[in-house]
């Protein structure tokens, strides 16, 4: 029992803002009368908040580091659609290609500030407050100030796509792909629960009574697919969700169960300890930052897939929304406390509160009041209840 | 007739969970020393928090009476106005501040909105004199060692016009001369009428200056002994604090030395930052397997540094001479190939550089070795589990789970976290630095039980002290350090408090 009672203690904050998300949530489907939640719009806000959701990922890493944060990734985003846009636009290149050139060049960006960061140890705030001048001026200079449009039909399926439905013709206006893909999740899940149970019960630990997992698991399943047949009842299951669902999977998966993974939390948890356990800490940051450009990259590719254009101007004030998501999803900004989940859900508080007041027809001016208020009370939040836990 | 310049009264206080202190009541004559003694947890520092404010009037029960007035105080600023000032184990100094600005901060010589700079000087030597600290009172704290930092926070308490000092733990960091000059210092003051009460674990040190023992234990007082009328002895005190007989405060040992196994040859390290400063000199040592092997040295005689830059060059530069370990020379380049040589080098400084306070005390003890409990780089949580829950019955961690957050532990179980980790690490080769500072007599003695098995096991321990006593009582040799160099070595019949003086008198003489 202590154990449950350890990990609801340890996550705590985790809960608060996911059922912060659900009231927000309820409370915009009852003031939008029902359009919040309506098939096509959870689609949209989907693809509205597809970048902020992959920088937030990054970020979280970088956060948990030490409290690094990454200036450039709006500018690294705007610079990769200038060159998405100068290959595929101008030079005619074939789309698959330039995608891979940019992710390669996301990468290079990300060797060149990781060199900064990590091995001449210059704090990631200055390294990368030059690097949002540096490809910001770039990307001007590379579009001449000029907006490139229109993408080919082939690039923007990115974000405009969806899976194609292999049972259209049946005569049923649900999207049958979207449904399976829910159920196999379902099924994958249920799989993954009970042999983790085995395992658990195998090393002889306490594990949650049967009714009570059960209870839990029949309780996932119903969100799983309630959502698939959400998403079913609309234009089914857009590619940049699944790829943003691979992308989640991979790196909680990393940062929570593998060895690398470990070595980011142990670095912002005590970089000098973490040093004499035999962590190459200078690596740990390198690669941080290597896959932050990178990430940026991706975010890059599907923002300007969604916007069918490169502008200059594009990614402005990205960094600030992945670093408020991470922020409000929980991270410490001294490092060694987040993760990928809660920043996840801190960018979908962003994500609903933003479609939420719009659809009312809230002022944008009002928006950025109201959000730059939730960001306050989240962390404020988050301060209060560690020092009463201290206390 | 204010003969207790201090009477706490019936002092409960109940954390969530816990009683930290029941009923206790502890009297202060004026113009004494007051030891105040007892495990970690006993409820020492609560308190001292009680007494200064830090937890205010309200949430505790009883009463305080200071100079006879019943106080109630909100706030630390509340206390410092009635004349406690209370010295903590970190100092709360602002490094980057000069002497004479920390002495003054909070209390600052002005004029209206100005600082009197030469008001602030002025006075700060007067203080300065009078803590017996000779420095510029423009010099940057930082730049000042820790014992005279410790001088800094004295007169910055004198400068409140204290009547009643509070020292907790204020040796812990000290050298032999500094604390000595310190106990000598609070003598000095004590003849111009300041009170103290000292908290400290060295009972030495508590002999020698109290005029007053309270013993605290498990939240209540054991007994207040007074040194001229009481028979004070050492033993009284511990059976006091442990609440049983300790016949014996090092574990006994019959040691099973075997061959050589690791050698250390000609080692030289540079200072990292200033060019060409040898920090260690030509050292060479040699270990077996079996034997516990102390280095004695003061703070400073680069002890650490030593062990640090064996310990995968963590430490210096220009790091020349020969590790050798079952006959073959090592290439240790980096920590991590310490590590898998069969290095363990748990830190003297645990907090900051040993655990990660943060984490549970799973992910610290598993820290050093995530490869054994993973696969393909996937760490298995439930193996990290069974092992930490095997740390923790072997060792006798006590906490709630190994979910527990390490931060929240006390310092003794912290210290057996720590141990754990580098005991996981399966090292052939243990180097512990000041393995037991700043924890109490019981937990010391389980923690020595922890050194003993393992070199029973046949691995070889370092074990670097600053405590004599430690050194004499633990280890079946001795190499003395002072001033980057090894001094003497002494076997286990040799080896005396004053052999051990002698190598570094004689070496001091040398080098002048």
């Amino acid at each position: 029992m202590q154990h449950i009672k350890d990990i609801f203690k340890n996550n705590i904050r985790q809960y608060a803002m996911f059922i912060a998300l659900i009231v927000i949530t309820v409370f915009f489907q009852i003031l939008t009368e029902g359009t919040l939640l309506l098939p096509m719009n959870i689609t949209n806000l989907i693809l509205q908040n597809s970048y902020v959701l992959i920088l937030a990922i990054g970020m979280t890493l970088c956060i948990l580091t030490g409290g690094n944060i990454d200036l450039s990734v709006g500018s690294v985003c705007a610079f990769i659609g200038a060159v998405a846009g100068t290959l595929i636009i101008n030079m005619k290149m074939d789309a698959g290609l330039a995608i891979i050139i940019c992710l390669l060049i996301g990468i290079a960006i990300g060797v060149w500030q990781g060199f900064w960061i990590a091995y001449l140890r210059i704090p990631a705030f200055i390294v990368t407050l030059a690097g949002m001048l540096l490809f910001r001026g770039l990307t001007i200079a590379m579009l001449k100030g000029l907006t490139l449009s229109p993408f080919p039909e082939k690039f923007l399926q990115i974000s405009a796509g969806f899976v194609p439905d292999v049972f259209k013709g049946l005569g049923i206006n649900l999207n049958i792909t979207a449904l399976i893909a829910g159920v196999i999740i379902s099924v994958v899940y249920v799989i993954f629960a009970f042999k983790k149970r085995e395992e658990q019960r195998r090393y002889g630990f306490e594990v949650m009574a049967m009714p009570l997992f059960i209870a839990k698991l029949v309780l996932i399943l119903v969100g799983i697919n309630l959502f698939a047949y959400w998403l079913a009842a609309y234009k089914g299951l857009p590619i940049i969700l699944v790829l943003i669902g691979i992308l989640v999977f991979v790196y909680s998966f990393f940062t929570t169960r593998t060895v690398p993974g470990r070595y980011i939390y142990a670095m912002g948890g005590n970089e000098k300890a973490a040093k004499l356990s035999g962590i190459n800490t200078n690596r740990v940051l390198f690669f941080t930052y290597i896959n932050m450009a990178f990430l940026a990259a991706v975010a890059g590719i599907v923002f300007t897939a969604r916007l069918n254009a490169a502008s200059p101007q594009a990614g402005t004030n990205f960094e600030l929304d992945a670093i408020a998501a991470c922020f409000i999803g929980g991270a410490s900004a001294y490092g060694g406390i987040g993760t990928v989940a809660g920043s996840i859900i801190g960018a979908l508080v962003m994500g609903v509160l933003n479609n939420g007041m719009s659809i009312i027809g809230v002022g944008s001016d009002m928006q950025m009041i109201i959000k730059g208020l939730v960001l306050l009370l989240a962390v404020a939040f988050d301060v209060l209840s560690k020092n009463r836990a201290r206390a | 007739m204010a003969e207790y310049i201090l009477e706490m009264r019936e002092i409960t206080k109940v954390f969530p969970g816990v009683k930290a202190l029941e009923n206790v009541n502890l009297k202060v004559r004026k113009g004494e020393i007051h030891a105040l003694v007892g495990e970690n947890g006993a409820g020492k520092s609560t308190l001292m928090n009680i007494l200064s404010g830090v937890y205010p009037y309200g949430t505790y029960g009883g009463s305080i009476l200071f100079e006879g007035r019943e106080c109630e105080f909100k706030g630390i600023k509340d206390s410092e106005r009635a004349g406690i000032a209370i010295i903590h184990q970190e100092l709360a100094l602002v490094p980057s501040l000069s002497i004479g600005e920390n002495i003054f901060l909070g209390n600052e010589r002005a004029k209206k909105w100005f600082i009197d700079w030469n008001q602030t000087n002025v006075q700060a030597v007067k203080l300065m004199k009078k803590v017996g600290l000779k420095e510029n009172p423009l010099t940057l704290v930082k730049d000042i060692g820790v014992g005279k930092q410790q001088l800094v926070e004295i007169a910055k308490a004198l400068a409140k016009n204290v009547k009643l000092l509070i020292l907790d733990e204020p040796t812990a960091a000290l050298n032999e001369e500094d604390s000595e000059n310190l106990l000598k210092l609070l003598l000095e003051l004590k003849k111009e009428g300041i009170t103290s009460i000292l908290i400290s674990h060295k009972l030495n040190e508590v002999l020698e200056v109290a005029d007053s023992i309270t013993i605290l234990r498990d939240g209540r007082v054991v007994e207040t002994i007074s040194k001229h009328k009481d028979d004070v002895s050492e033993d009284r005190i511990i059976k006091g604090m442990v609440g049983r007989e300790l016949t014996n405060r090092f574990p006994e040992r019959v040691p099973k030395i075997g061959e050589v196994i690791f050698e250390v040859k000609n080692w030289t390290v540079y200072h990292p930052l200033i060019e060409g400063k040898k920090v260690i000199k030509d050292v060479s040592i040699e270990v077996r397997r079996g034997e516990i092997v102390g280095i004695y040295g003061l703070m400073g005689s680069g002890r650490t540094e030593f062990a640090m830059s064996v310990f995968g060059r963590s430490y210096g530069k220009n790091i020349s001479g020969k590790i050798i370990k079952n006959g073959r020379e090592l290439v240790i380049n980096s920590v991590r190939q310490a590590i898998e040589n069969g290095l363990a080098y748990v830190t003297e400084d645990r907090k900051s550089a040993g655990l990660i306070l943060m984490d549970d005390i799973k992910r610290n003890i598993s820290l050093a070795s995530l490869d054994s409990i993973s696969k393909n780089m996937v760490v298995d949580e439930n193996r990290e589990i069974y092992v930490a829950e095997e740390y923790r019955r072997k060792l006798n961690i006590k906490c709630s789970s190994v979910l527990q957050r390490t931060g929240n532990l006390s310092g003794g179980n912290q210290q057996k976290v720590l141990l754990s980790k580098w005991i996981f690490s399966r090292p052939d080769i243990l180097i512990l630095d000041e393995p037991t500072r700043g924890i109490d007599v019981g937990a010391k003695y389980e923690i020595y039980k922890i050194i003993n098995g393992l070199a029973d096991e046949g691995k070889a321990v370092i074990l670097i002290s600053s405590e004599l006593p430690e050194i004499l009582g633990m280890c079946d040799r001795v190499y003395v350090m002072n001033e980057g160099r090894i001094v003497g070595e002494l076997g286990r019949e040799e080896a005396s408090q004053e052999s051990i003086m002698k190598c570094i008198m004689q070496s001091i003489k040398e080098v002048v």
